[in-house]
């Protein structure tokens, strides 16, 4: 068990957002009231998923809602932790640990929040690894967990139970019912045991968050390159693989918006090499160069200012930024044939088949 | 403008006072003073000059457009500001993150951090989160009374899509406190609840200060026999009233780059074109697109604090007059003398080599003393590498890959040599030493629209056609003559995640001043 403090809280975002590959929200406001959570209540406990208990109770929790109502409509105080709460009556029995739906983005910094105002340890794990656009795209949908029971909250404190199998209708409904709470609802599902967590969790990802945040901002510190310090680091941890794609400049960007999601492609191109180009869906899906693939959704494509290797999200590229792309392969428990069927090339309608980033070159 | 064409341009800056005369796009005479602790005096001494070297009369101005940085730096050294009681109407909502949550400690110590979260706030399709509660809005206003605080901010959730609940809770309030001044979000910022605040905060910390400043214009006009109405520059390149710039002096910021990079479109005749402006301690660069100039999409920090005003995208580089010049003309900055180039650059006599001295050694400017920078064998080199810096910099200010021309303005100017960089042809326009008093003196007014529409209920055209005709609305209440209004900008973002067709449109309208009955008071709620 260790603990997570207020001096964690930046890496743990900066790391946020490079797994969140380009999309998951920025966790500023997340941040702030995590910030201001632990100050008043004091530091979280985190317990590795081999520290549960076999029938220990888990529950996976976050927020659902419009990013664009995200940066007006803050949540209240209390709200977050209303959803689990409410789920806790449902289920007549009390958490032993929050987990993460979604590791990239703002979601990451939800269940420290939650627990720094219940007084409840997190599970050094989550969903999905990165951040993905639907709530069905996670470990835990996959490997056999249920959404069911379902509790959502709003700032009011109404709340919420949503009894449905299908992971994917519940995540359809419970979209309709946060739009009814004003687009920013928190959410707890997937109620799961310690052991069931540590066969579907993918495990490490907030220690992954504040380890590449934490190496982000020394080798800025320190005047080393951040990127081969990034590399050595991730050949570490069960990503194990990561690899520079290309450095250059952007030199063609296009965007478009589709059935609600932000769609493009990317292209970044230097002197020395043909150009690459990457295609995204809220997050970046697949980097290609002079026509071979280079690196495919589950495995990460997370792009950074050569300069100070802030990670950019999808709406923050511009035209003409200096850029350095790293791909980062998933762990082996994102890469089975039943993950790549809810989270795979063909899930986000890509026709190419997932081949490792670590063989392709 | 028939009749009177005169405009009077000037720009009260930290260090420079200009003052431009022109009759329609035509410089008829400039000139610089030092701005002094006596800004009355400032403005007086620089306008004064261009009417006399000008042959005019008082009487033949038609307008007076002022722009300055005032207040933006009054906020970065955390000088003149007062303290300011801070209302939001959200509650139960948004009780996660309390205003000012994320303030440097310093500026609170000087604005203090006196809030107040209450009911009120809208969702985003207008329902009410909760009901005004009065009682409690009293209660507030006499807590302020009690502490004795004069400005008050007022922010509710998504009140740029209705600010009706901001106006009535600010109608309670100054019925309390009449002599409260109170700064509604709505009127100032977009949708960005912390970012809206924070400048809602800012602006209120600002009032006295703006007071002060705004009476001092007003002295100098009145000083100098005119008669024209006054216009303050905004963060967008468009006016605003002297009155409406007494309540809202937060949309001043960043007006001094804006109004360079409109003073450059105006001098070069181009709509479409980088700009490079070469100060004392960094270079400007920004893209104008249209006439105006292309805004940030992110948040901008002012003094530490992020606010989502309307700003132009600048990219500042620590190049200027100012900047140290090291390894045989190889390395230049970022850092610089700034103001006390006139002590310590080699020419003046002074101990440090920078990039004025390489100007002087290489003859492409003039002052000091020559023969001090004669022993310098590499001035070429050090130019060679302040082009390579601008080039860097053009290249990620570019909106793709086309070359577009460079127009180079500033007092730094001929820092930049040669006849173009990164494919686009530099031009050096006549008066860019004083383009951000002609930026000023050449504004337009505007009118903005950003709401969220749901296409459920009408079609995109009209929720198109009804976010331009409100654009326009507000730009003729702004001043602007209604036949000149035109449609500038507009950005769509459909709402991801969310059912149905839902989208938040942002229109930007802008019109010509109109001549003959200016409306003093628009726009100031």
């Amino acid at each position: 068990m260790i603990e997570i403090g207020l001096s964690d809280l930046d890496d743990i975002a900066l790391g946020a957002t490079f797994l969140g590959t380009g999309g998951g929200g920025d966790p500023y406001i997340a941040t702030l009231m995590t910030r201001r959570a632990i100050t008043e209540n004091g530091p979280v406990q985190m317990l590795m998923p081999e520290e549960l208990d076999d029938d220990a109770l888990v529950i996976a929790c976050g927020n659902l809602g419009a990013p664009t109502v995200a940066i007006e409509k803050i949540m209240g105080a209390d709200q977050p932790a209303a959803a689990v709460l409410a789920l806790e009556k449902h289920l007549g029995r009390q958490a032993d640990a929050l987990i993460a739906f979604e590791a990239g983005g703002s979601n990451s910094m939800m269940p420290i929040y939650i627990a720094a105002m219940l007084g409840r340890p997190i599970v050094d794990a989550d969903g999905m690894g990165r951040a993905f656009p639907e709530l069905q795209m996670v470990t835990f949908s996959v490997y056999g967990a249920s959404s069911a029971p379902f509790a959502l909250a709003s700032e009011h404190g109404d709340t919420t139970i949503l009894e449905i199998d299908d992971d994917a209708r519940a995540e359809y409904i419970a979209r309709g019912i946060a739009i009814r709470m004003g687009a920013r609802s928190a959410m707890a599902s997937y109620p799961m045991d310690g052991k069931t967590v540590q066969r579907v969790a993918v495990p490490f990802t907030t220690t992954l968050c504040q380890a590449i945040g934490a190496n982000l901002r020394e080798s800025r510190a320190g005047n080393q390159d951040p990127f081969d310090e990034l590399i050595d680091m991730l050949a570490m941890t069960h990503y194990g693989h990561a690899k520079v794609l290309i450095s250059g400049t952007v030199t063609d960007l296009m965007r478009d918006t589709e059935g609600g999601y932000a769609v493009g492609k990317v292209i970044i191109s230097n002197p020395e090499e043909p150009s690459l180009e990457i295609q995204f869906q809220n997050e970046f899906l697949r980097a290609r160069q002079g026509g071979e693939l280079r690196a495919i959704v589950p495995d990460l494509v997370c792009i950074l200012d050569s300069e100070m290797a802030q990670p950019i999200t999808t709406e923050r590229l511009r035209y003409g930024q200096r850029v350095t792309v790293m791909a980062v392969s998933a762990p082996p428990i994102m890469r089975t044939d039943k993950a790549l069927a809810v989270f795979g090339p063909k899930a986000f309608g890509l026709l190419d088949d997932f081949v490792p980033v670590e063989d392709l070159d | 403008m028939p009749g009177s064409p005169l405009r009077l341009g000037i720009d009260v800056g930290g260090t420079n006072t200009d003052a431009v005369l022109m009759d329609g796009d035509r410089v008829l005479a400039w000139h610089k003073v030092a701005t002094g602790e006596d800004i009355t005096g400032s403005i007086v001494a620089a306008a004064g000059a261009v009417l006399r070297q000008g042959n005019a009369d008082g009487a033949e101005v038609f307008a007076v457009m002022l722009g300055t940085t005032q207040f933006t730096n009054a906020v970065i050294e955390r000088r003149r500001l007062n303290r300011v009681a801070v209302i939001r109407l959200a509650a139960p909502a948004t009780t996660a993150v309390p205003p000012m949550s994320d303030w440097p400690s310093d500026l609170l110590e000087v604005v203090g951090q006196d809030c107040y979260l209450l009911h009120g706030g809208l969702e985003f399709d207008g329902r009410e989160i909760s009901a005004l509660d009065e009682n409690e809005i009293r209660a507030a206003a006499r807590d302020i009374r009690a502490k004795g605080i004069g400005a008050i901010a007022l922010t509710s959730v998504f009140s740029p899509l209705d600010g009706y609940m901001e106006t009535r809770a600010a109608a309670i309030l100054q019925n309390e406190l009449p002599e409260a001044t109170i700064t509604l979000s709505h009127r100032i910022g977009r949708i960005g609840l912390l970012e809206r605040e924070n400048a809602a905060i800012l602006n209120g910390a600002l009032t006295s200060l703006a007071d002060r400043v705004l009476g001092a214009f007003d002295r100098a006009i009145l000083d100098l026999g005119l008669k024209a109405p006054l216009f303050i520059s905004q963060n967008d390149g468009t006016l605003m009233t002297a009155a409406h710039a007494a309540r809202y002096p937060v949309l001043t910021f960043a007006s001094g780059p804006t109004n360079s990079i409109r003073g450059a479109a105006i001098l070069s005749g181009l709509d479409d074109a980088l700009v490079v402006d070469i100060g004392g301690t960094t270079t400007d660069i920004g893209l104008l697109l249209g006439g105006f100039p292309r805004e940030a999409a992110m948040t901008v920090e002012v003094g530490g604090v992020r606010t989502n005003f309307r700003m132009p995208d600048l990219l500042a580089v620590g190049l200027g007059g100012g900047s140290l010049v090291r390894d045989s003309g190889d390395s230049i900055g970022p850092d610089s003398v700034g103001f006390e180039l006139e002590r310590r650059a080699l020419v003046m006599g002074g101990d440090s080599l920078t990039m004025s001295d390489i100007a002087v050694a290489s003859g492409l400017m003039e002052f000091g003393d020559r023969a001090k920078v004669e022993h310098i064998d590499f001035a070429d080199i050090a130019l060679e590498t302040a082009g390579e810096i601008v080039e860097v910099a053009l290249d990620q200010v570019r909106p793709n890959a086309a070359s577009l021309p460079v127009i180079l303005v500033g007092g730094g100017a001929p820092l930049l040599s040669g006849d173009s960089i990164g494919g686009g042809e530099i031009m050096r326009p006549e008066y860019g030493q004083v383009a951000n008093a002609i930026g000023a003196s050449i504004a337009m007014v505007s009118g903005e629209c950003d709401r969220i529409f749901s296409l459920d209920e009408m079609t995109r055209e009209d929720a198109v056609a009804s976010a331009k005709a409100r654009a326009a609305s507000q730009a003729q209440e702004a001043g602007a003559e209604p036949e000149s209004i035109r449609i500038v900008e507009m950005d769509e973002v459909p709402l991801s995640y969310r059912p149905g067709n839902t989208t938040r449109l942002r229109v930007k309208a802008v019109g010509d001043l109109a001549g003959a009955s200016v409306k003093i008071d628009a726009g100031a709620g």
